[in-house]
């Protein structure tokens, strides 16, 4: 079988009869070289995308550039002698159907090209006189050398349709008037970039809290990352020392922490925290204050406390993830450097640290990623407050949590989706450059 | 001589710091324990309402668990225990497959797709999951799987569909098992069928198992999809939006001591679980960082 590159233009231009049919009817080529049950495939599923387009498709597209303009109003029928109500049209729906008849196009539009360049391969297989492969042995190739076919299909459909379809609806959204605001939750227009400029814009209202946001999102992030995992390795060093009696008595009271579900956790916190909780009980009893700690009402406790909170959730984690790790660093080099008299916090920041740091990279660049996004933590803690009144955003929220409120609570999903993207963009520069900078990037030979 | 004697001089330094570390250890596992051992405490209280004036309960009592699991016309705690454990069996099968199948082929079967798949997969992973809730409600709607009965069926599509995206520690602990196990069975006339399930699979019972028990915990431990799913379908409810609700100010009063009931009942399981299978996260953590 050759398995040199062959183009359409090439199929179209040297292509017999069947092969050029092809272009218009779908399959023909494999009909016409001995491969009907595939053709048949092909060809059925042009005949039902065709369909498709007939019934709903060509509508559902020509849709796209208006979003729709009937709104639901009543009308006099002659016929009946009576009044009739018309559903109005339903941009959201609308926008929906035009993104999965946009995806449909591009599959079809794939689909021929690989029948195109299939079609013309058979062909001069046939001329060249080799064996056309039967649909027995296709099946067969199925579980072999074709495997990654059978095994990623699925996967890949389960992600185009509830991953990718999902994030290009809402990344369009971002580009139309869907929102609470001005009445347009059922009819809604393109509206270029303005959500964008509104949200950058630091004079307006909605722009200074995206800024305020995002500070917080990345003070919070790097707080939250490197804290953890800082604190996380002292504690899994302290508790490797060669000298630490009962180490898995205390590695179990750490995991133990986490091995109640998160969620329980920290709503169990919040109640704890609230101004007649435990805590403040607890040190009012003692007679250390006199009036309960506003944990949850003043923005910068919040703040504190969730960092602090959060430190308690991450650290048994942490522990765990470098535990396997911290056993693989050379002895030599402890060995080497307790020659050389340095001490224990030396080692931990001149030994220790740098050889972590370059083994879990990729580790901590998620992490930081999944603390950018970490809803759970802001939203079942503090819920994102306190709120400034007449703002949507609170002190303690994250660019999630706010998403989150602007699509759920407040409906003002072009914002929402705005937000989404920023996040999107500013995730992966971060990403980027700290991966690029990092050494096991620059360096992919072993660390010293 | 000289080694011994110096050793007996450094002992008293060494022994204080060691002392001083345990010590540290055991403030620290306390720290860590409190807040369970507060919530235990809690399930037993005989006073209602989630603010009492002592720390301590001042009369311990099982009819919170009794009203758990008997009270069935507020918030049907064994109802909700039901659907989690369906959803969860069934979406569990689902994306231990899905998994599997994505991280085998990424680690062992070569194909164009491979590298552009690995890169959508981080490109998507940054993107904030609650983007994609909204949209997959729609779409979930327009396919009529967000009224009633259905929602179940919405739910485990929601936890399972998108299960490919997360192969990374599977197939890190795939690419540690020696390729040439591989090439020896295809010599041998197997076809990457079996390789897979004959040579693969068997010999990554600890990454199968994580996968199965991760899949199988997540219904459990997440309620934002369920609530926005859910919205008031209250016979569909999940434990996790059950637990939830029993800390809104309608109910807070009244189930608190409930609530931390659940909480105790469900983390039993959880927490078994995950304990079990805590080695299985450090080896394949360690895995998949060093690949």
């Amino acid at each position: 079988m050759s398995e040199e590159q062959i183009t359409v233009r090439e199929a179209l231009k040297h292509g017999d009869f069947s092969t050029k049919l092809s272009a218009v009817v779908m399959g023909a080529g494999m009909l016409g070289h001995r491969q009907i049950a595939k053709g048949i495939l092909v060809l059925v599923t042009e005949v039902a995308f065709l369909v498709y387009m007939l019934g709903r498709g060509f509508h559902d597209l020509v849709m796209i550039p208006s979003l729709g303009t009937e709104t639901y109003h009543k009308n006099w029928n002659e016929a009946l002698q009576a009044f009739e109500y018309l559903d109005g049209d339903d941009s959201q729906q609308i926008l929906l159907a035009g993104v999965v008849v946009l995806f449909g196009v591009a599959a079809i539009v794939a689909l021929w090209i690989l029948q195109m360049r299939h079609s013309y391969r058979l062909q001069r297989q046939i001329k060249e006189g080799e064996d056309v492969p039967t649909l027995r042995q296709d099946l067969k190739n199925l579980l072999d050398g074709n495997l990654h076919i059978t095994l990623m299909t699925l996967p890949c459909i389960g992600i185009l349709i509830f991953n990718v379809v999902p994030l290009v609806y809402m990344i369009s959204m971002a580009f139309t008037t869907y929102s609470k605001e001005g009445e347009h939750l059922v009819l809604f227009d393109w509206d270029g970039l303005n959500q964008f400029v509104r949200v950058l814009n630091m004079d307006g209202n909605i722009g200074q809290q995206f800024w305020g946001v995002l500070a917080w999102t990345v003070i919070w992030a790097i707080f939250a990352t490197f804290l953890n995992y800082i604190l996380g390795m002292a504690l899994a060093l302290l508790i490797n020392r060669k000298e630490t009696k009962g180490k898995a008595f205390w590695r179990f009271c750490f995991v133990l922490s986490i091995a109640v579900p998160q969620f329980v956790t920290l709503m169990i916190m919040n109640i704890m925290l609230q101004p007649s909780g435990a805590v403040n009980v607890l040190l009012m009893n003692a007679g250390l204050i006199s009036d309960p700690i506003p944990f949850w009402t003043d923005a910068m406790l919040a703040r504190i406390t969730i960092i602090v909170i959060n430190i308690w959730v991450g650290i048994p984690y942490t522990m765990l993830q470098v535990t396997g790790i911290l056993q693989n660093i050379p002895a030599e080099l402890y060995e080497a450097a307790k020659m050389d008299g340095a001490g224990p916090v030396r080692i931990f920041f001149k030994i220790t640290l740098p050889y972590m740091l370059f083994v879990t990279m990729p580790y901590l660049i998620t992490s930081f990623v999944s603390n950018i996004n970490n809803f759970n933590v802001i939203y079942l803690l503090s819920g994102g407050g306190p709120t400034r009144v007449g703002d949507t955003a609170g002190q303690t929220d994250l660019l999630v949590t706010w998403l989150y409120k602007l699509t759920i609570d407040q409906q003002y999903y072009n914002l929402g989706a705005v937000i989404g993207i920023l996040t999107f963009v500013i995730l992966t520069a971060i990403t980027l450059v700290t991966y690029r900078n990092s050494s096991s990037y620059k360096n992919e030979e072993a660390f010293m | 001589m000289d080694t011994q004697l110096k050793k007996n001089k450094q002992n008293p330094r060494k022994t204080a710091i060691n002392v001083l570390i345990h010590v540290l250890l055991a403030v620290l596992a306390v720290v860590w324990l409190l807040p369970i051992a507060w919530i235990v405490l809690t399930s037993f209280r005989a006073e209602p309402g989630a603010y009492t004036t002592t720390v301590l309960p001042q009369e311990y009592t099982l009819n919170n668990y009794v009203k758990l699991l008997t009270d069935r016309n507020v918030l049907d705690f064994p109802k909700m225990f039901g659907n989690t454990l369906i959803i969860s069996i069934i979406s569990c099968i689902i994306s231990t497959f899905l998994v599997l199948s994505v991280a085998f082929s990424l680690s062992r079967l070569r194909f164009r797709f491979r590298k552009p798949y690995m890169n959508m997969a981080m490109i998507l992973g940054l993107f904030p999951g609650f983007m994609t809730m909204v949209a997959q409600y729609f779409i979930l709607k327009s396919m009529g799987l967000t009224e009633g009965q259905s929602i179940r069926i919405g739910l485990i599509v929601v936890y399972s569909a998108c299960a490919g995206l997360g192969f990374q520690i599977s197939k890190g602990f795939f690419d540690t098992i020696p390729r040439s196990i591989d090439e020896a069975a295809i010599i041998d006339g197997a076809t990457e069928w079996q390789v897979f399930t004959r040579i693969t699979l068997p010999l990554s019972k600890p990454i199968v198992i994580y996968t199965v028990m991760t899949s199988f915990m997540a219904p459990w431990v997440d309620f934002i999809f369920a609530k926005v799913l859910c919205r008031a379908n209250a016979d569909q409810f999940t434990v996790a939006i059950g637990l939830w609700n029993m800390l809104q100010k309608e109910y807070i009063y009244q189930w608190y001591t409930c609530f931390a009931a659940g909480a105790v009942l469900i983390s039993i399981p959880i927490a078994a679980l995950f304990l079990y299978m805590q080695k299985f996260y450090v080896e394949g953590m360690s895995g998949a960082v060093k690949g």
